[in-house]
């Protein structure tokens, strides 16, 4: 599904380089996470896939089914199946949240050469997500993210990614600032879109969401690099010992 | 002296030539002899330093080509509404709809002698008015010298609004109009005004607003780029009174909106809002005075503009709190979205409070789009030229949301989506 080979990456800028060669390869179906300390480069890693500006790639390459996803506009990333579910989802005020939903599943269907989905058909199928999320008719009419607490926020984006059933879900921080009941919701969330043909990247600093949403596959990233790789297990192995020791097995 | 002098040469070669109509004497020579004191406006002027109105001094109108605006539907056509008229600043019987609307009263400026008329005693008194403190020139030469325009009585509740519709058909058609409209007590009316008036266009609204009476005016100014406009908008408002004016302008080389709002009625609330996109050659001015001189009233002025490619936008808005005018509640915000780093917003925001209990805000800003919305939308899918339409229009939504019937303000919003589309680089 998601292949990333060497990819080295710097700030647009200034010289200074965040990514030091990653590799790392998530098969259809595949739940991964990705653990590290502050300034490991997770979150540069996840916005680099998504297509922000400011990243400069020096080396390497990162494909989405074949296809050079760093060749891509964001929006063809997306429409290619890609999804960043942001760590600080961003507010748009006078953008009222359906709207923003059916824009963006339609301009996706519209790329891929799909049909549109029709208004009456796009308010069925957003309300019967929204329920299973909790989240009511008033934060679908409200504009997006305004106002929304870091829970609804949070659920907010589970939802446009329930809504528009992407191939590759990249989950940056979807644990941070939520308490354990909107944690476990969030969590519930997305083990409902689990399935053979979708893959995730959970990028987290703690193993408690891990406890809700059972990773395949566990990556320690530091400095730039994907240091170790190994089983649910790994991220235990964190929780108990911090990153001290496996930062100097890595040098 | 040697600026006053010029200021006198200026009005003088204007209006050289020039006769005023005959009806309405009185009001015309009053607005003659004031003129002559004032003089026209000069870029020295403090209330023109941001807009230089050297264009609509000169003696004639530069030429402006003429629009054509086919590859649109015409504004406001959805909406069932009472058609006047203007070509190139001439009424058009035949292209309009019989001025016969229930509890409306509609007569010509130009058939108007004024004794025997009600407008002879209200014609050109809330412009004398609206002179002071600031000298408004242009609707003083307005007020002399406009032969055409509609006068309008309202007395009951009018069943649909009056469009008033202007076409331009002469490259170099000098334009002046003259409207008033009274709203008697508990009456109740909405205006559309709509079209391009002429290569230069001089426009003088005056509405006085009874007691308990309601007064809905939107305005679409545009899409012609030559054009050079300067209009102004009096009003007066008695007790309970409801007044709400919007502005949609797209392009134009200069246009200057002056509002001037005088509340003297306890509880009246006066709404003036605009939404301006401009793209290359285009200045925009919005000039508001808002004077509160009674208890508990409201105003707002909300005013948006969306600059590219060296377009410049100004704003002057002014809220006058005169002593004894308490629990006003005064609201003023003007915002100028820069799509490129050329293009400018000039805002001079000012409040002036003589009464102890009010509440009072203003706030002014300009800025880009935001980049991180900008990747938001990008990232769920929306294509980039989509993503920042929806942003503009967002940006734009706070002053169309001014407009309350629901049918004009999405008419208003499929006008900015169009213009959008179509300066999409």
């Amino acid at each position: 599904m998601l292949s990333i080979n060497n990819l080295h990456v710097k700030l647009g800028d200034e010289d200074k380089q965040i990514l030091n060669g990653v590799d790392l390869k998530i098969g259809a179906g595949e739940v991964h996470a990705i653990m590290g300390p502050n300034g490991s480069g997770k979150s540069t890693l996840s916005y680099v896939l998504a297509g922000r500006d400011g990243y400069v790639v020096t080396d390497g390459s990162a494909t989405l089914v074949g296809a050079d996803l760093l060749a891509m506009a964001p929006e063809v990333r997306a429409a290619a199946g890609l999804f960043l579910a942001f760590q600080y989802p961003v507010e748009i005020p006078g953008v009222g949240n359906m709207t923003f939903l059916r824009t963006a599943l339609n301009a996706q269907r519209k790329a891929r050469g799909e049909p549109e989905v029709s208004a009456g058909d796009f308010l069925k199928l957003v309300r019967d997500k929204a329920k299973r999320l909790q989240i009511d008719a008033d934060m679908l009419k409200r504009p997006v993210n305004v106002g929304f607490s870091g829970g609804e926020k949070k659920r907010n984006e589970i939802l446009q990614m329930a809504v528009l059933e992407p191939k590759m879900c990249i989950l940056d921080e979807t644990d941070s600032g939520l308490d354990v009941d909107a944690m476990k919701l969030v969590a519930e969330g997305v083990n409902s879109l689990r399935n053979a043909g979708r893959s995730f990247l959970v990028i987290t600093h703690y193993q408690r969401l891990l406890d809700h949403i059972a990773p395949d596959v566990v990556h320690i990233m530091a400095t730039g690099r994907i240091i170790k790789t190994g089983g649910p297990d790994l991220a235990l192995e964190v929780e108990s010992n911090g990153y001290a020791d496996l930062l100097s097995e890595a040098y | 002296m040697g600026m006053i002098q010029s200021r006198q040469d200026q009005l003088a070669a204007r209006i050289a030539g020039q006769v005023p109509p005959l009806g309405l004497a009185d009001a015309r020579a009053d607005a003659l002899d004031r003129l002559a004191v004032t003089g026209l406006p000069g870029k020295r002027d403090e209330y023109w330093r941001y807009t230089d109105p050297m264009i609509l001094n000169e003696p004639a109108a530069r030429k402006a080509a003429v629009f054509d605006a086919s590859d649109e539907t015409p504004i406001f056509g959805a909406i069932d509404r009472l058609k006047l008229v203007f070509v190139d600043g001439i009424f058009d019987a035949s292209a309009s709809d019989p001025l016969d609307l229930a509890g409306v009263q509609i007569d010509r400026l130009a058939e108007c002698q004024g004794s025997d008329h009600w407008a002879g005693a209200f014609y050109g008194v809330l412009e004398k008015a609206g002179q002071t403190p600031v000298n408004r020139p242009f609707a003083g030469l307005n007020s002399a010298f406009a032969r055409e325009g509609v006068l309008i009585r309202v007395t009951g509740k009018a069943t649909k609004p009056v469009s008033l519709i202007y076409i331009h058909k002469s490259d170099s058609s000098d334009v002046m109009l003259h409207h008033c409209i009274k709203i008697e007590r508990g009456a109740e009316m909405t205006l559309l005004e709509s079209g391009l008036a002429g290569a230069r266009f001089n426009a003088v609204l005056e509405v006085e607003l009874c007691e308990g009476a309601r007064f809905h005016h939107i305005r679409a100014q545009g899409r012609n780029h030559d054009r050079h406009e300067v209009t102004h908008l009096f009003a007066r408002l008695a007790a309970k009174a409801l007044f709400k004016s919007f502005t949609l302008t797209a392009n134009g080389a200069l246009t200057r909106n002056e509002a001037v709002i005088d509340i003297r009625g306890d509880d009246a609330v006066a709404y003036v809002a605009g939404a301006a996109v401009g793209d290359g050659k285009f200045h925009h001015d919005d000039t508001v005075f808002v004077t509160h001189d009674a208890l508990r009233c409201e105003s707002r002025q909300v005013f948006k503009k969306v600059l590219k490619n060296g377009a410049v936008g100004v704003f002057q808005g002014k809220i006058l709190v005169k002593s004894g005018a308490q629990k006003t509640d005064g609201y003023q915000i003007s915002q100028a979205l820069l799509l490129d780093g050329d293009s400018q917003f000039l805002a001079k925001p000012e409040l002036e409070i003589y009464a102890d209990d009010v509440k009072c805000s203003h706030g002014s800003t300009s800025g880009a789009i935001d980049e991180t919305a900008l990747f938001y939308l990008r990232s769920r899918g929306v294509p980039v030229s989509q993503a920042q339409a929806l942003l503009v229009l967002a940006f734009l939504a706070e002053s169309i949301a001014e407009i309350e019937d629901q049918a004009i303000a999405e008419d208003i919003r499929s006008r900015l989506e169009g213009w959008l589309a179509r300066h999409d680089h």
